[in-house]
């Protein structure tokens, strides 16, 4: 008598199962198949071509009715499987019953669905069966709005589908890049950029908060504030395995069906495959380990020895015009080392990690011809050594050149704008060295690009090495070890670029370390913030840690808190303040600082939320005396109380002060207000002083008194309070927009000139262009980050992760 | 094979940033990377103490906030031309929780 076979899901990893069996024991088993889903077998990895109406659901199916009663298998399709009685060996559906000898649980997946309000409104849909994609596409979704939340390989192609079929789409994503499992920041970077040309938004780090919407979905609100409106909400944010049934029959579940090498459970007559298990403490969601299960599950069935062994699998993204391949292990470890290709011109993203000569993980973007011979030689452990200095290049191109520094600059347009200060494009500079300008010095004098402030000499010069063919003569030095290019360079080519994140900075200007290093991050991300105010996202962990923590580490790690006490003038409720918290924190020392305020030394990281809190509550702020950005503002009495005053200089002080908080600067900017030419404010050494006299107000910039002692120059004078807020306002601009992230303002005036800087500030137009765009930063940057970072959701964060001492006690 | 403790999730840990873990053998920084492996490491620089845990992550390497020195995170060595390593402890990643050593519920044996 035959043995009878059950099978509860028809999906894709049992469909193959059956078809090895009845290859190899046609007659082994009677089987009966139970499936939810109304259906056969069709391929699921086809989904997304349906959705994008590419292909109808007739050319995905794999096994239809035919198929399954030229097989004499029982099909109970649309019958859920309610029960496994594993003593009387019954699988119960929800109309009728099958006894087993063995029996095959293949129930697959569910997708997850994140438990915020709104979820369960019409509208909001999962991407995981044909009903699904039947639901989005019957809601006629051309020309409407659709969120899909969750930029992994499923959520980024119903991204595409929809697109396709003329949806607006956003893609909401928690991580900080696309498909993080699959992709490194650089090619993560790429895939986004090849999608938004595509017209599919994405919002990276991004945390759904609410579905909004009466009666059926209307938009989606992040975390963060943002809403997007949304006719249809996709979320795909992941799957967890189907184990319901399993753990009703007490059958030993973890986070799947946990099963042996041979796919047999924890019941010797039940077996599982596909997604629905857990093997050796790893779950499975791609095609070819599931089709590696059905071989062996076949086997097992059949009585003979078989082993499942999970190999590393490859991935692909299937939509059109996102070219992405990756495969292995990419992660940076000690004895592993990466070979980088970046093509910034085309595009090209190629990492290899290797391990001992070994290729262990593989990922391009842009060019994935080579994927299969890389991923070949990883999986066959091939030693590389031979081949080392030109495998990058792929099997076709051995002997290759080493990637062009100045691809990036090559792949200007040439109406880019490569001198800011005369406005000289690209063009410009390649006819005039056509028209026989060989040298910087003919260049400048006929375009005048590079003849004012300097700073992009290098770019000229790559301009010109570009059009003579010729390699480029006294080369200024790369901003660190990971790029070429130069600070000032990487500015303008961000602006020229339009690049708004440090992923795409790396990736477009050919950066040699895969992730860059403490000396370049922080330095792009000041770039970033300074040049794209209301695109570019800090990066706090792209900080130093005074930054970061808005506190001033001391050496035994604790930290110093400074409120800001407006021009040097405080209160007695704040003084009392300031006192309450030194006592209720125990802080060590309490000082008088040389900016004019008190500073609280010796305070404990998990404490500056609590004190933050109770200095917020007396209405004082973060004086951010930790910050590459406006310290303090000194001033002097002046004509409210001082005999001598000529103006009010305390509140000229408290002005300039409430105006210029919070901005980030190239280095920390300090300025001292003096009410006349005696000078009690000191004002001559700072980065900016104002001397007032009867006449008026006399500015001055670049002053020093740290490691180098220098006075002030005479920047301008002026008759008017407010006009000498326009022009101190200018320069500061002029400085986040120009400088050299860490030189003081003394430092880069010495570089560019006075006079060009005078020069920039005189023009009126140009001045009022620079408050404006101060102002738009400000937009941003003019709020305490004390009171961001001490609320109830932030406040925990301080604290230790956990604290273990107390446990051992108990 | 020693016994693991729960002490959080991984998305408690900032992506290349650090929590304290206080321990009765002293503070230990638990790293996250770029690519979210996690890394246990003594929260004190050999140099002059400072704590590695508000260091920048960069790779698998952490610079330490006070002077700069970097560590592999790997091995706990000091890297370039500085001498010196952090200890480093056993811990892992299961099902998005973070298990660290038990042994670091003891005291250290005199």
């Amino acid at each position: 008598m035959r043995k009878k076979l059950v099978v509860i899901g028809a999906g894709m990893a049992s469909g193959r199962m059956l078809e090895q069996l009845f290859e190899t024991a046609p007659d082994a088993y009677d089987v009966t198949l139970f499936n939810a889903e109304p259906r056969g077998n069709y391929n699921r990895l086809m989904l997304s071509p349906v959705l994008s109406g590419e292909k109808t659901y007739d050319q995905i199916v794999t096994h239809d009715g035919g198929w399954y009663a030229a097989h004499g298998v029982d099909c109970r399709f649309g019958e859920p499987v309610v029960q496994i009685d594993r003593k009387a060996r019954v699988v119960r559906s929800n109309k009728s019953a099958a006894e087993y000898d063995a029996l095959v649980i293949a129930t697959g997946s569910a997708p997850f669905i994140i438990p915020v309000a709104g979820r369960d409104l019409p509208g909001v849909v999962t991407y995981r069966d044909l009903e699904d994609t039947e639901a989005m596409i019957a809601a006629g979704i051309a020309g409407k709005d659709a969120v899909v939340i969750g930029g992994g390989l499923l959520g980024l192609e119903a991204a595409a589908g929809m697109a396709a079929r003329g949806a607006r789409v956003t893609v909401i994503h928690l991580m900080g890049h696309l498909m993080e499992r699959q992709l490194d920041p650089a090619a993560g970077y790429l895939l986004e950029r090849d999608l938004e040309r595509r017209g599919i938004k994405v919002h990276c780090k991004g945390a759904t908060k609410a579905i909004l919407g009466h009666d059926r979905a209307e938009a989606v609100l992040l975390e963060d504030g943002t809403v997007y409106p949304a006719d249809l909400v996709c979320m795909a944010v992941g799957i967890r395995p189907e184990t319901r049934l399993a753990v009703d029959a007490h059958l030993e579940v973890e986070r799947g069906i946990v099963v042996d090498d041979a796919l047999r459970s924890s019941d010797p007559h039940i077996f599982a495959l596909g997604e629905c298990v857990e093997h050796r403490g790893q779950l499975f969601g791609l095609v070819a380990p599931l089709y590696d299960q059905a071989k062996v599950l076949a086997k097992t069935l059949l009585d003979q020895a078989a082993e499942f062994q999970p190999v590393q699998t490859a991935t692909k993204l299937k939509v059109t015009g996102c070219d992405l391949f990756s495969a292995g292990d990419f992660a940076e470890g000690q004895g592993r080392e990466d070979i980088v290709f970046r093509d910034p011109g085309r595009g090209i993203y190629k990492r290899l990690v290797l391990e001992g000569d070994r290729i262990i993980g593989v990922v391009m973007y842009g060019d994935t011809s080579d994927g299969s011979w890389f991923y070949g030689l990883m999986k066959d452990k091939a030693d590389i050594s031979d081949m080392r200095e030109t495998l990058i290049f792929g099997p076709a191109y051995q002997g290759g050149t080493t990637p062009d520094p100045m691809a990036a600059v090559a792949a200007l347009p040439p109406e880019a704008e490569i001198c800011g200060c005369n406005g000289v494009c690209k063009g410009t500079i390649t006819a005039a060295v056509q028209a026989g300008a060989t040298t910087l010095d003919l260049v400048r004098a006929r375009t005048k690009a590079s003849g004012s402030c300097g700073t992009c000499t290098g770019l000229v010069q790559q301009v010109m090495a570009l059009s003579l063919g010729g390699a480029l003569v006294d080369a200024p030095a790369g901003m660190c070890k990971c790029s070429d290019h130069s600070h000032e360079d990487v500015r303008r080519l961000i602006r020229s670029l339009a690049l708004k994140s440090i992923p795409a900075v790396m990736q477009e200007l050919g950066w040699k370390s895969a992730g860059g290093c403490p000396s370049c991050r922080p330095a792009l991300n000041f770039y970033l913030l300074a040049e794209w105010p209301l695109d570019y996202r800090d990066d706090r962990q792209s900080r130093f840690v005074n930054e970061r923590n808005h506190a001033n580490i001391q050496k035994d790690g604790t930290y110093s808190v400074v409120p800001r006490m407006w021009g040097g003038v405080t209160t007695p409720d704040e003084l009392r303040a300031i006192a309450d918290a030194a006592d209720k924190y125990n802080v060590p020392m309490v000082k008088v600082t040389g900016g004019q305020r008190i500073d609280l030394l010796g305070v404990r990281k998990e404490d500056l939320p609590h004190i933050w809190a109770d200095l917020n509550a007396a209405g004082l702020v973060s004086g951010h005396a930790y910050s590459k950005g406006l310290r303090t503002v000194k001033t002097c009495v002046g004509s409210e109380f001082c005999r001598f005053g000529t103006q009010d200089s305390t509140g000229l002080g408290i002005r300039l002060e409430k105006l210029l908080w919070g901005s980030w600067t190239p280095h920390k900017v300090k300025l001292g207000v003096s009410g006349c030419p005696r000078n009690c404010a000191e004002a001559t050494c700072k980065d900016v002083g104002v001397i007032c006299v009867d006449s008026g107000y006399q500015i001055s910039v670049a002053g020093a008194a740290g490691m180098e002692v220098k006075e002030t120059e005479a920047l301008a004078s002026t008759p008017s309070e407010d006009e000498a807020v326009q022009i101190i306002t200018a320069f500061v601009q002029l400085y986040r927009e120009n400088a050299r992230y860490l030189d003081r303002p003394y430092k880069w005036v010495a570089k560019v000139g006075l006079d060009w800087v005078k020069a920039q500030i005189a023009d009126v137009e140009n001045r009022r262009a620079l408050v404006e765009r101060f102002e738009l930063s400000q937009s941003v940057y003019r709020r305490d980050p004390w009171a961001e970072l001490s609320t109830p959701t932030e406040t925990p964060k301080w604290a230790p992760l956990a604290d273990l001492t107390l446990e051992a006690a108990e | 094979m020693s016994a693991f403790v729960d002490i959080g999730a991984l998305e408690d840990v900032p992506v290349q940033g650090a929590r304290v873990v206080r321990t009765a053998q002293g503070c230990i920084a638990v790293f996250r990377t770029l690519d979210d492996r996690v890394f246990a490491l003594e929260d004190r620089c050999p140099h002059k103490g400072g704590p590695l845990s508000e260091g920048m992550v960069h790779g698998d390497r952490v610079t330490c906030p006070l002077h700069a020195w970097a560590f592999d995170m790997n091995t706990g060595q000091a890297q370039g031309a500085d001498e010196g390593a952090v200890r480093t402890y056993p811990v892992r990643v299961r099902n998005g929780r973070i298990l660290i050593s038990a042994e670091l519920m003891a005291r250290r044996a005199a």
